[in-house]
């Protein structure tokens, strides 16, 4: 009894630990924000300031990264959604064996190292004379966003219940309205996540876009740059906002998660 | 308006196995029809080929005397009502009701009235904007009833559809189908692999086993004029005694059986010294004996309230059972005794083994 | 695909499987091909290009061979990222345990959005948040030298600042997966185990390491080609004495200027990511089809 409370004490301090250890390093960045040292640390603090933000806010360069990435991500979410959502439909018509063969091929991009999505991307394009640019950042991280898209519409399928189509069907509906008041109408929930997801994924990658970003400068590699070339506080100025929208994101999408949970109960 | 469907020598393959073969038979238009068979017979497959969701690999299907050939599942005069109901869950009722209309691009106001209509056939008002999964099993039923009718089709083709309800739900349901297609005047084809249920609401029955057609009948022809031994068997209760003919003549035969020669109506086409069975009904055997006469051993007896049956075995081991009315329990023989039964020999069939 | 078209239709089918046929061949398969016909060739100036000297060899693979610190940092990289899997897997075992089988369902929404959050945001702002903490003058000496743990400052920058950042990088990577591997494991077989005699090793090292070995080979491969494909950890926690073998990569392309080196070095890398993937999946007898999330 004794023994299995010690463990359940060391348990908790383990988890606690672990808490720590997730979320230090970022309240550490956070809050360096707020010192008026000009190197970010939180040691020594020399006063406490806004200035940082203002510093932030005033820097033309990164207004125009921010641009970049998000027209990327957009552009990415727009290609990787309906490809993606293809892919998990002609794979789950396709029968057992050319179903694992397509499925290895079709998963491939996750288990490439994304520095090397990068460069064959790259090497391929110039060959036809496109160097990089927004156009090549797009079609270099579509080609594993499309992935997760895939897997997320799947795991969504195969809770579908196919006679749905074979009513809609019988009751006289067009092939293309079964698909759009039918299955699209099922898949929302996997659309609307995989398309977050493909937005997330597209502003945060930094491997594969470094190789084809030419001579545009999305955020990822403004951060990584300023790390190297002069880091200010303003980075984590900037840093510290975009954990703010995170997590506030986060909130929300559960909030709004248990409300439709809630609203709508299960058959 | 309701229409005919003919089945004209349709056969289906999967690969190398005969789900169906070569079934031919004509639905009136109006009938109550259904198939029965256990499962795993093929009546699924037969009613998917008449729906056009499989294509047969032999024959045709004809509705309204119009070869459906090449046609797809949303350009037949059919609906169809599936085993899971398959309402579509993130539609409100009255939209699921009047999807069919939707496709055939009625407007959205006109489509609201159409499903309101039908709301009141089914006796369902007012829960027209409810979603599906806040209803009860039969309410949803009733639901997936007025979807497949607010398309005004020419036959309706209904799997089974009562399964998932429980007992007492599924024969108020029964009487309220029987009812809806007594109204409408639709051609409903039913599949089922419940007897009672087939006996119970159809105008005729086709029976199946094995991918193959055994049967068209009447349900008073089926139970008392089965053409097969399957037919014989799986219809109601029987008591099956094997032997060989002994003579034919007069629609009747003589079969010689380990417990002597019996009688029962018979196809004259029978020859004398083929293997055969005779089958007798428990309700038609009664204690005692008389021209027919079998001998069994009795092991129980079940009171079930207007009947007791008897079970027991025969000299050859086959199982026997016989109803006897609460009214004459008093002649009911004693479980451990030998016992004899008598028959009529117009209340028993003579049929060809298989 | 007869079935796509019959469920479809020949429109819809039509645009369905097109999307797909594009995406493999012309963003899937076709830059790996021209990445290895790259790899192939010598890196000519523009006027030799298709002339005697333009043909398929090994050199550019047997230059790495024989370049001696090039290949140390490929082995370098392969094994430390190895161990960043292992310590991955250490680190997030237990919790992820804890959140499959003995969590209440409100801790464990609570847990969910606490490792989930982290990971919304950026792997360059995590690598930042751990290059700021382990900064020459950052907080993590300051704390230890006031403790009196270490006498003066510990220059982290290097191979233990990668090994850490990275560590940090992918937790969610291992964690996912092998909390919904155990989180189908019945509760009853740890208490039929329990009540066994079996202790809280032989518990785990039978019944809940057997039955979530797919999601950890999941966890580890995906871990190990993370670190591996790895950019900016290296690149921000790194220092000159612990380049990873990107770095190597990005210079051919960018400062090298020899693509076709680069290309070679890049496809050795692709080769040995999905050689480690098979065997794994292979030693741990999981289905490629297991590999999702």
């Amino acid at each position: 009894m004794t023994a299995d409370r010690i463990f359940r004490g060391l348990f908790a301090l383990y988890l606690l630990a672990f808490v720590a250890y997730l979320f230090a390093p970022l309240a550490i960045m956070s809050a360096a924000a707020f010192n008026t040292s000009r190197f970010p640390t939180v040691i020594p603090w020399q006063g406490t300031t806004l200035d940082w933000f203002s510093a932030m806010w005033a820097d033309a360069a990164m207004w125009q990264a921010l641009w970049t990435s998000a027209i990327v991500a957009v552009l990415v979410a727009a290609v990787a959604l309906p490809v993606g959502t293809a892919a998990a439909l002609v794979l789950t018509t396709l029968h057992a064996r050319a179903r694992s063969v397509a499925y290895a091929v079709m998963v491939s991009p996750l288990l490439t190292p994304g520095v090397v999505i990068g460069i064959s991307t790259l090497i391929l394009w110039r060959q036809v004379g496109v160097g990089g640019g927004i156009v090549l950042i797009v079609v270099a991280q579509t080609t594993f966003i499309i992935c997760y898209v895939m897997l997320m519409v799947m795991a969504r399928l195969q809770r579908f219940d196919r006679t749905q189509e074979e009513a809609a069907l019988g009751l006289g509906a067009s092939r293309a309205m079964v698909f759009r008041r039918v299955l699209l109408p099922f898949l929302r929930p996997a659309l609307l996540a995989s398309g977050g997801l493909a937005v997330l994924q597209s502003v945060e990658n930094y491997n594969t876009t470094l190789f084809v970003r030419g001579f545009e400068t999305p955020l990822t590699v403004f951060i990584a740059t300023k790390v190297r070339t002069g880091l200010t506080p303003a980075v984590n100025a900037l840093a510290l906002v975009i954990i703010a929208a995170t997590v506030i994101g986060a909130i929300a999408w559960e909030i709004a998660r248990r409300r439709q949970v809630t609203a709508r109960p299960r058959s | 308006m309701s229409h005919s469907v003919q089945l004209d020598g349709i056969g289906m393959t999967f690969g190398s196995t005969r789900a169906v073969g070569d079934v031919s038979f004509t639905v009136q238009a109006g009938e109550f029809f259904s198939i029965l068979g256990p499962s795993g017979c093929g009546k699924t497959t037969i009613l998917r080929m008449i729906a056009g969701f499989l294509e047969p690999t032999e024959g045709r299907v004809l509705i309204g005397g119009r070869d459906m050939r090449g046609l797809g599942p949303n350009q037949r005069p059919t609906a169809m009502i599936f085993q899971s109901l398959a309402l579509f869950p993130l539609m409100p009722v009255w939209e699921n009701i009047a999807f069919g209309l939707e496709a055939r691009g009625m407007g959205r106001a006109e489509r609201r009235k159409r499903a309101e209509e039908l709301l009141r056939l089914i006796a369902l008002e007012g829960y027209g904007d409810r979603m599906p999964g806040e209803l009860s099993g039969g309410q949803r039923q009733r639901v997936a009833i007025a979807r497949a009718l607010a398309v005004e089709p020419g036959v309706l083709l209904l799997d089974e559809p009562l399964s998932a309800l429980d007992l007492k739900l599924r024969q108020h349901m029964r009487a309220e189908l029987r009812g809806l297609q007594k109204r409408t005047g639709v051609t409903f084809i039913y599949i089922t692999h419940d007897q009672s249920e087939a006996l119970a609401m159809s105008d005729r029955v086709a029976v199946m086993s094995n991918g193959l057609l055994q049967q068209v009948a009447t349900p008073r022809q089926l139970y008392d004029n089965p053409a097969t031994p399957f037919v014989a068997r799986f219809v109601g209760e029987t008591n099956a005694i094997t032997g060989q003919i002994g003579a034919v003549g007069g629609g009747m035969a003589r079969i010689d059986t380990a417990m002597g020669p019996l009688r029962g109506r018979a196809d004259p086409h029978l020859a004398v010294g083929q293997k055969a069975t005779l089958y007798i009904r428990p309700e038609a055997l009664m204690p005692g004996t008389g021209a027919n006469t079998l001998h069994a051993r009795v092991s129980r007896m079940d009171f079930e309230g207007a009947f007791a049956l008897v079970h027991g075995q025969f000299p050859d081991g086959a199982a026997l059972t016989a109803a006897v009315p609460s009214t004459r329990l008093s002649d009911a023989p004693a479980p451990g005794t030998d016992a004899s039964f008598f028959f009529a020999p117009e209340h028993a069939v003579v049929l060809a083994d298989a | 695909m007869r079935d796509l078209y019959r469920r479809f239709g020949p429109g819809l089918a039509t645009v369905f499987l097109s999307l797909v046929l594009i995406w493999l061949a012309a963003m899937v398969l076709a830059p790996n091909l021209m990445m290895i016909d790259y790899a192939l060739r010598p890196n000519l100036p523009p006027a030799e290009l298709g002339g005697p000297q333009d043909v398929w060899s090994l050199d550019n693979v047997l230059y790495l061979a024989n370049e001696g610190v090039h290949r140390a940092i490929f082995f370098k990289t392969i094994w430390a990222s190895a161990l960043v899997a292992l310590l991955t897997l250490i680190v997030c075992y237990p919790i992820a345990f804890w959140m499959a089988q003995r969590a209440t369902p409100g801790q464990l929404s609570i847990a969910l959005m606490l490792v989930i959050i982290p990971f919304f945001i950026n792997e360059v702002l995590r690598t930042l948040a751990w290059f700021i903490l382990l900064a020459y003058r950052g907080p993590l000496n300051a704390v230890l030298l006031n403790m009196g743990v270490i006498d003066q400052p510990v220059r982290w920058q290097g191979d233990g600042g990668v090994l850490a950042g990275m560590v940090y990088a992918y937790i969610l990577f291992m964690l996912l997966p092998i909390y919904n591997a155990i989180e189908s494991l019945d509760r009853s077989q740890l208490e039929a185990a329990r009540d066994l005699g079996a202790g809280t090793v032989r518990t785990h090292r039978r019944v809940v390491v057997p039955h979530a070995k797919a999601g950890i080979a999941t966890g580890c491969v995906f871990t190990f080609m993370l670190a591996a494909g790895s950019y900016v950890a290296p690149a921000l926690l790194g220092s000159p004495g612990s380049r990873w073998f990107t770095e190597i990569i990005y210079n051919w392309f960018f400062e090298g200027g020899d693509w076709n080196r680069g290309a070679a070095y890049a496809l050795t890398l692709l080769v040995l990511c999905l050689a480690v993937v098979l065997v794994t999946l292979r030693l741990f007898r999981v289905n490629l089809t297991d590999v999702a999330k």
